[in-house]
């Protein structure tokens, strides 16, 4: 199951981020294909938000190919994101460099930071182009 | 379908031989939208609501209500104004067992419970005894309950503290998504209504200074920065200001911006305070009735 947490302040338009926090889901194995998304009406009631932004989301998912709508239903995961399950050999590996990262001293923003470049190094185009997903409504500023 | 749950034509509201507390006020809300109703006080926003719940009737212009007469559409409308009437001698249990009995054969029980549920209420506190935003969980359950096509909100979260006003929110939300309500809700806090609603009514010194889809409305503004001295014809300025070598100006595009300016998307509460700003700003031409229709 998926909680979606919406942060007003993060300038990132609020289906995105239900967008990406559900395909953060799917990679980690938190939603697994088959698995239902919670329905408009569940999550507007824990956030608050309009029902058209979530419907809008699960559209986008949609588009995606990641979820299908079944009439009368609800929306269902059609398929899996990625090769980086919660339980991978590839997650305890970097569990295993997060935990000397910060044995050797380095700060939260010093481990993002490196993360980062590295994951830009070797996904160059990929960070291009979420970045670019993200500027419909996000503000850069 | 395309009826629309609430439309204004030259609609005016004067009281006695004062001023104008509305004027001129034409608009129209798609059904199954959430509107927010936005304007600093004293702009008309509670006569505004007054005149769609029918408990006022229209100077000049008229107003329709679920393509209705206001008073004919009433059975179909819930309204909690601003000072929610409620009887102080009846008990909570009470009063939801009043809007049983006043709604026959469409009360949602359980949904006018749980508005209440949230709040600890004692069930046999009279609601007299209540605080302000206990009162106000109780007019939300009244409203609620009675499972209305078009809800009128004025000023609905303004005396909740925010768990309270974000657990309400979410059960507003829940019932539009469920039912496809149209929810109409006043407020003066802008930032409070950005993610609930998807529709904005701007009113300022008795007019609808804005009226339209949020990102409609948002797309259709920029804000830029460029700078000082730039000319900024041919597009229609709402707001602008020269601060040293920079001039920012919130504007509505007529075309292409030169390369040398910073564009972005305004926040609603940018684009709302560039307009309450400058009363003088041109209200933008009104969408074309057939865009309207196609959403």
């Amino acid at each position: 199951m998926v909680d979606y947490r919406i942060d007003r302040r993060s300038g990132v338009a609020t289906y995105v981020q239900i967008v990406q926090q559900t395909k953060q889901a799917i990679r980690l194995g938190l939603l697994a294909p088959g698995d239902k998304l919670p329905t408009a009406r569940e999550v507007v009631e824990a956030t608050a938000v309009n029902p058209n932004t979530v419907l809008k989301a699960y559209r986008e998912l949609e588009r995606e190919g990641l979820v299908e709508a079944r009439r009368g239903l609800g929306t269902f995961v059609r398929r899996s994101l990625g090769a980086a399950p919660a339980d991978s050999p590839l997650r305890a590996e970097l569990e295993d460099w997060a935990a000397r990262a910060r044995e050797s001293g380095l700060e939260r923003e010093d481990v993002a930071a490196l993360f980062t470049a590295v994951l830009e190094t070797h996904y160059p185009e990929q960070a291009a182009h979420a970045a670019s997903a993200h500027t419909p409504q996000g503000d850069p500023s | 379908m395309t009826v629309p749950a609430l439309e204004a034509d030259a609609l005016g509201k004067r009281f006695g031989r004062r001023a104008w507390a509305l004027r001129d006020c034409s608009f129209r809300l798609p059904a199954g939208r959430v509107c927010a109703v936005v304007g600093p006080n004293g702009a008309g926003k509670s006569t505004l609501l007054a005149l769609a719940a029918g408990l006022l009737a229209p100077t000049e212009g008229t107003v329709r209500v679920l393509g209705a007469h206001p008073a004919t559409a009433r059975p179909r409308v819930g309204f909690v104004s601003q000072d929610k009437p409620l009887y102080p001698q009846l008990t909570v249990a009470e009063t939801l067992r009043m809007g049983a009995d006043l709604n026959p054969g469409h009360w949602d029980a359980d949904t006018a419970h749980r508005a209440v549920a949230g709040g600890d209420l004692d069930p046999g506190r009279r609601i007299r005894a209540l605080s302000g935003g206990q009162r106000t969980r109780v007019a939300l359950a009244l409203a609620l309950g009675k499972r209305p096509e078009l809800l009128l909100l004025d000023e609905p979260m303004a005396d909740l503290d925010p768990l309270a006003r974000h657990e309400l929110m979410g059960l507003l939300m829940g019932e539009a998504a469920a039912h496809g309500t149209t929810v109409v809700m006043s407020s003066h806090v802008v930032a409070e209504l950005e993610d609930s609603c998807d529709h904005l009514l701007l009113v300022g010194g008795g007019q609808v200074r804005l009226s339209g889809a949020i990102d409609d409305l948002l797309a259709a503004h920029t804000r830029v920065t460029a700078p000082a001295g730039a000319d900024l014809a041919p597009h229609e300025v709402v707001e602008s200001r020269t601060t040293g070598r920079q001039l920012s100006a919130v504007i509505r595009p007529s075309g292409p911006l030169p390369d040398d300016w910073r564009a972005h998307t305004p926040s609603l509460e940018e684009l709302v305070l560039s307009y309450l700003r400058n009363p003088a700003a041109p209200a933008p031409a009104p969408a074309p009735e057939i865009l309207e229709a196609a959403v």
